[in-house]
């Protein structure tokens, strides 16, 4: 600091890239509105006054294209499967996904009769946070928002070898 | 009009083509499955009769055969009747009641859907809830689950 030291007025921070990367990624995550089953309305609930994820800097987007994560709220069919691949790979990098419930994690109820569920969106898609529950309440999905931002506060922009 | 009163009518009128009636809560009268359009077209237009509304058709599996049962509701004469018709494991055919009732359209497309029972006369007869290209009718009692589908693995 020897060399900076009264150089500059007060307003200036001093910071890692990471670290500001990553304070901007973490503090604006945009979900995708994309709800599949009751969890949405969990999910919903989450998003409304009484929750408030917007506290958290999130805005619902309505496409995959201007999204960062991708919330699978709900049982996930298989044939809803392959639309879930096909919006994933429409989001543009860096990109999270966090699987809401039991159905999305597992198959839930149905994973040992129900022939029609995918056991587990992690068989498509790539998952970062798991929330269970069946429905999650609106405090688990914040927990699961909050331990994916600490998973991107100590993510760097250095490739590692 | 009580069920026997009914099944009389449906007797003189169509003869061998309907098998017979059994009494019970939900009273049902056995058909031949080739002849339900008529059967249903007669129901629904003969003036004593006025089955307006189809309000359930749904197949079952029975350990020799399939079958299609029909829900029928008047609303002008209040009465309901119940039809039940057999069809075979092998290759199910039967008429489509589409034109007799509208409702009918996405009822069969289910059973098609869910039992691989062919409605002959309907007019957009594809699977309904599972995926076009999906394997194999999943509400039959000997229905195994296809391995993968599309290259996902569909079993634990």
């Amino acid at each position: 600091m020897g060399k900076l030291t009264g150089r500059f007025q007060d307003n200036v921070i001093v910071t890692s890239v990471d670290y500001f990367v990553n304070w901007a990624r973490l503090s604006s995550l945009w979900p995708m509105t994309f709800g599949l089953a009751c969890c949405a309305i969990e999910m919903m609930a989450t998003g409304a006054s009484r929750y408030d994820w917007s506290r958290l800097g999130m805005v619902p987007r309505a496409t995959p294209r201007q999204s960062d994560l991708m919330i699978v709220a709900g049982t996930v069919t298989l044939k809803m499967a392959t639309r879930v691949k096909k919006l994933y790979d429409q989001m543009a990098e860096p990109r999270y996904v966090m699987s809401m419930g039991c159905c999305a994690t597992s198959g839930g109820p149905y994973w040992q009769h129900g022939y029609h569920v995918l056991k587990g969106v992690d068989r498509v898609v790539p998952v970062d946070v798991y929330v269970p529950g069946c429905p999650p309440r609106p405090e688990a999905l914040l927990e699961g928002v909050m331990k994916l931002q600490d998973k991107i506060r100590i993510d760097s922009i250095a490739k590692v070898s | 009009m009580t069920p026997q009163e009914i099944f009389d009518r449906l007797k003189s009128t169509f003869g061998d083509r309907v098998v017979d009636l059994t009494e019970n809560v939900d009273p049902f009268i056995r058909v031949n499955a080739g002849a339900i359009a008529e059967i249903g077209l007669y129901l629904r237009d003969d003036e004593a009769m006025r089955f307006e509304s189809l309000m359930c058709l749904s197949g079952v599996d029975y350990p020799k055969h399939l079958a299609v049962i029909y829900h029928l509701f008047s609303t002008s004469l209040g009465h309901k009747i119940t039809l039940k018709t057999e069809v075979g494991r092998d290759d199910p055919h039967m008429p489509s009641v589409e034109g007799v009732w509208r409702v009918a359209n996405w009822h069969e497309r289910e059973t098609f859907d869910m039992f691989g029972i062919v409605f002959d006369g309907h007019g957009d007869l594809r699977r309904i809830l599972c995926p076009d290209d999906w394997e194999g009718w999943p509400l039959r009692k000997d229905y195994e689950v296809q391995e993968y589908y599309r290259g996902i693995r569909v079993e634990v």
